[in-house]
């Protein structure tokens, strides 16, 4: 094969090119209420080109491998149709290497009927937690990948890649309310991840039945503690995908906004986006340009000293080189996203962070969170109300939402207790989802947040 | 492919009593626009083959894109089946389907070269009112081909075209960023260029001023749009059958009950024309229809695959839909919202203060099974004694589905318009949700 990608890369004229091509197979089981309702294997293989001529790209996807050559020569021709001025790529290292991975305990070798047994078991410990269960759902998966990828200036890297995850899920109902809670667990090579979440899938159902009898929140504005999970989603979905170079390097005046040596924060604020971190499902050794992975601090001591980087947005914008052009699948091209992204952890214990707030909300967790440039909004999965210094009772519907760049401004503590959060499921941008992340901080607190409420 | 469908099939019934193949093959033409410029062409390739065998009573599924080894689709198909879902339904034996023309060669012919200058004139239209703008758009062309087999000698095969544009626009003052869009998608025909630069441009101006609005409960209507991205999801789960038989839905044992306003009607519709959600047949080869879902306010019916029917004692209702990789389950056709007899006119004149919604973020991120939605009101307007005077930032809108659809309900709309290519609705508008603004 290689010998006829290198073949196949010779014959394009283009600026640049660079051949994917990708197997992969995958395992799923899900349950819904009481039974199994699916169980099935899926196989891939598939491939894609990607042509740069004249700062234009043209980019083909394909199944059948024997498309290749034609792929190539329709690549360029659509490259050639879009590109008007010069091609810019910053200069990465040509690398050929082989990236062997393996897994700590390897879901490919245990039988489905183990894989289903222990399912069978969590599933059984949702419904018995609490009468107030109407249905159930739970969703494991587990994906092995053989990437190659190579280009026209000599790199060829053969990396394999795994992930595993498994959503537990409760729907509780008490006349016509419905109410629902869930546990998400992700790893990219462990299947030990699974062994032993009996106590925290017995939490997800007793989560469902007391937002059963949680007022809704009253909606107005807060101070907020957010705990790890929620702060590292925040982190992510409002600031880190600002911090994706293809928002802002033809866009001259958000350039402006975010200027590097840009304050946004306070001395207390450190912002990390690394896939060079071990065994984390936004971990790599190269990206899907072929670029080596960094550690790339975002914002260091509050101040905007960095961004993530393609090898396009770092050229046009004459920055290093990051290596976070990633694609979920050969079906799409590589485009700027982040990997393990976090705060660095500070000073303040949480009984400091909390002592001194007369009425605020503990927000833990999150459903989701949906980002459009500056604006934010996100939904904490469980949250209580804070009264005088305390944790009070429990509240439903905290939606929090705001100006990025205000709430950075308004986190006021960072704790000491930083935790790493892989979930299951991914990150979404454009067409591209779900894309391996994940996401980390310590407890911070945040005042003037708005919280939608009745 | 048909020499592959065949062999999968004949291999797979030696060794059960049940099986069906479904074949994908599809090619997408995105032509993606950024910063006022042609950035990307691609062109997606996509063919692969699902299996679905039903052995010694239990469903087994497995899919691929390598269509080299039809034995191991049904190796793997068998090897989960002792482990599947307790099967509630046969194949059908249907091969005659309505003729319904979900293929149009104008689309299917259009070259790139006509999409790129259908959209570097959308973007010069308006750039030409504002200059400082930063446009995108993107053009995407889709044609498919569907074909199911069963052991039950039931299926068919169809050929689809969908066309899609949408247009986007992004202004930056200071850090305050104003980012509009919208989208049309036709199976039959190209979108109407012009309307979509006319929308850009209206809600441009609409929002060249911010202002700020009350925290509190006030009148607040949606858009076509704004309803899309706020309550559809909810609905469309209320309606699953899957939820419905779990007892999840908030609908759930209430068929024939009045559980929205008397005025409200809402169907699914699998034979709309211009629709991209249309076709002759579902994914497991069911014939399509129309479905009333809310009739005068009364639940009407729920949405069905073969399996979920099954489990309800019910019959499908032609609404499997799947992707490749996954085994059928209940979704949805194109949903309509039957016009009522207010003006938006005549909606925003009764207004002394309240919210016209238009374009919310995270909505989605909530309690949706329950009909809860609290979303950021990423594009909205206040109201201001019958007009509309300023776009609101920070702003989120909050309230339940069903109770809004019900006793909240103040007005319909007299024009229903489609959002995309799947839902055609009215304005609505609410007496009474939650707001709260910064």
């Amino acid at each position: 094969m290689r010998e006829r990608i290198e073949a196949a890369l010779r014959r394009a004229r283009a600026d640049y090119i660079e051949v994917h091509i990708e197997e992969s197979e995958h395992t799923r089981i899900r349950y819904r209420g009481r039974e199994l309702e699916e169980i099935g294997r899926t196989t891939h293989r598939g491939g894609n080109v990607r042509a740069l001529v004249k700062g234009g790209w043209g980019f083909v996807s394909f199944n059948d491998l024997e498309r290749l050559e034609a792929s190539v020569d329709l690549a360029v021709r659509q490259a050639r149709l879009v590109g008007q001025e010069t091609s810019h790529l910053a200069e990465v290292e040509p690398v050929v290497d082989h990236v062997p991975f393996e897994f700590v305990r390897d879901p490919r070798q245990v039988s489905l009927a183990e894989k289903k047994r222990l399912l069978d078991h969590y599933n059984d410990l949702l419904w018995s937690a609490s009468p107030a269960v109407q249905t159930t759902q739970v969703a494991y998966h587990d994906t092995f990948r053989r990437l190659v990828f190579a280009n026209s200036e000599g790199s060829y890297i053969e990396q394999e890649r795994g992930d595993i995850g498994a959503i537990f899920l409760t729907v509780a109902r008490k006349n016509g309310d419905v109410q629902q809670a869930y546990l998400s667990r992700g790893t990219p090579n462990d299947y030990g991840f699974l062994l032993d979440l009996d106590e925290e899938v017995v939490a997800v159902t007793k989560r469902a039945e007391a937002l059963l009898s949680a007022p809704q929140v009253k909606g107005g504005i807060y101070t907020v503690i957010a705990d790890p999970k929620l702060a590292g989603i925040f982190v992510h979905e409002a600031f880190g995908h600002l911090s994706e170079s293809d928002f802002v390097y033809e866009n001259e005046r958000l350039k402006e906004v975010l200027v590097l040596g840009q304050r946004f924060g306070g001395e207390h604020l450190n912002i990390v986006d690394s896939a060079t971190l071990p065994n984390l499902r936004g971990s790599y050794k190269y990206d899907d340009e072929g670029t080596p992975a960094s550690k790339t601090y975002l914002i260091k001591e509050g101040v905007l000293v960095g961004r993530l980087h393609s090898r396009e947005t770092a050229a046009k914008m004459s920055e290093p080189v990051t290596g976070n052009a990633r694609a979920i699948s050969y079906r799409f091209p590589p485009i700027v996203r982040m990997t393990n992204t976090y705060i660095e952890p500070g000073q303040v214990s949480f009984e400091e962070m909390i002592g001194d707030i007369k009425e605020g909300i503990y927000a833990k967790a999150s459903f989701g969170g949906q980002t459009a440039m500056e604006m934010f909004t996100f939904s904490a999965a469980e949250a209580y109300m804070i009264r005088n210094g305390e944790l009070a009772e429990m509240v439903r519907g905290v939606n929090l939402s705001g100006n990025v760049f205000d709430t950075l401004a308004n986190i006021e503590a960072v704790g000491n207790d930083l935790e790493m959060y892989q979930s299951s499921q991914g990150c979404g941008k454009g067409e591209q989802a779900p894309l391996p992340v994940s996401t980390g901080s310590p407890h911070i607190r945040i005042r003037n947040v708005v919280i939608g409420g009745d | 492919m048909d020499a592959f469908l065949n062999s999968v099939l004949e291999r797979a019934l030696r060794r059960t009593e049940a099986a069906e193949v479904f074949a994908l093959v599809s090619q997408e033409t995105p032509v993606r626009f950024e910063a006022n410029r042609l950035k990307s062409l691609q062109t997606r390739e996509t063919r692969g083959v699902a299996l679905r065998v039903i052995k010694d009573g239990r469903i087994g599924f497995a899919s691929t894109t390598r269509l080299d080894d039809p034995q191991d689709l049904v190796d793997s198909a068998l090897e989960v089946a002792p482990f599947g879902a307790e099967a509630r339904f046969e194949f059908p034996a249907v091969r005659e389907y309505a003729e319904l023309s979900v293929y149009d060669p104008a689309i299917a012919d259009l070259t790139i070269e006509k999409m790129v200058d259908a959209g570097k004139a959308m973007i010069a239209q308006v750039r030409e009112e504002t200059p400082d703008i930063l446009v995108g758009a993107e053009l995407r062309r889709e044609v498919t081909m569907i074909v199911i087999h069963n052991s039950a000698g039931g299926g068919g095969s169809y050929h689809q075209t969908a066309f899609s544009a949408a247009l986007s626009a992004n202004l930056v003052r200071g850090t305050d960023i104003l980012d509009v869009y919208e989208w049309a998608e036709s199976s039959c025909g190209l979108v109407d260029f012009d309307s979509l630069v006319r929308a850009v441009m209206d809600k441009i101006r609409l929002a060249e001023r911010n202002v700020p609005i009350s925290t509190g409960q006030m009148p607040v209507i949606f858009t076509p749009k704004g309803f899309a991205m706020t309550m559809l999801e909810s609905l469309r789960l209320g309606f699953n059958g899957k939820t419905v038989v779990e007892g999840a839905s908030p609908l759930a044992g209430k068929l024939g009950e009045q559980m929205f306003d008397s005025r409200l009607c809402l169907w699914d519709d699998g034979q709309v024309a211009e629709s991209t959600a249309s076709a002759p047949f579902d994914d497991e080869g069911v014939p399509t229809r129309r479905t009333f879902l809310i009739d005068q306010g009364k639940v009407h019916a729920f949405l069905y695959d073969l399996q979920t029917a099954g489990k309800a004692g019910a019959r499908s209702t032609g609404n499997a839909t799947r992707s490749l990789s996954s085994p059928p389950s209940p979704g949805t056709h194109a949903w309509l919202i039957g016009p009522g007899d207010a003006s938006l006119d005549e909606m925003l004149s009764g207004i002394n203060e309240g919210l016209l919604v238009d374009q919310t973020m995270g909505a989605w991120a909530g309690n949706v099974i329950g009909g809860e939605f609290s979303g950021n009101v990423h594009l909205g307007y206040k109201i201001e004694k019958g007009e509309l005077v300023g776009r609101v930032k920070d702003t989120m809108v909050t309230g339940n589905v069903y109770t809004a659809l019900k006793e909240g309900l103040e007005a319909i709309g007299d024009t229903a318009y489609w959002v995309g290519g799947s839902l055609r609705v009215p304005h609505l508008m609410f007496k009474s949700l939650g707001v709260a603004s910064k």
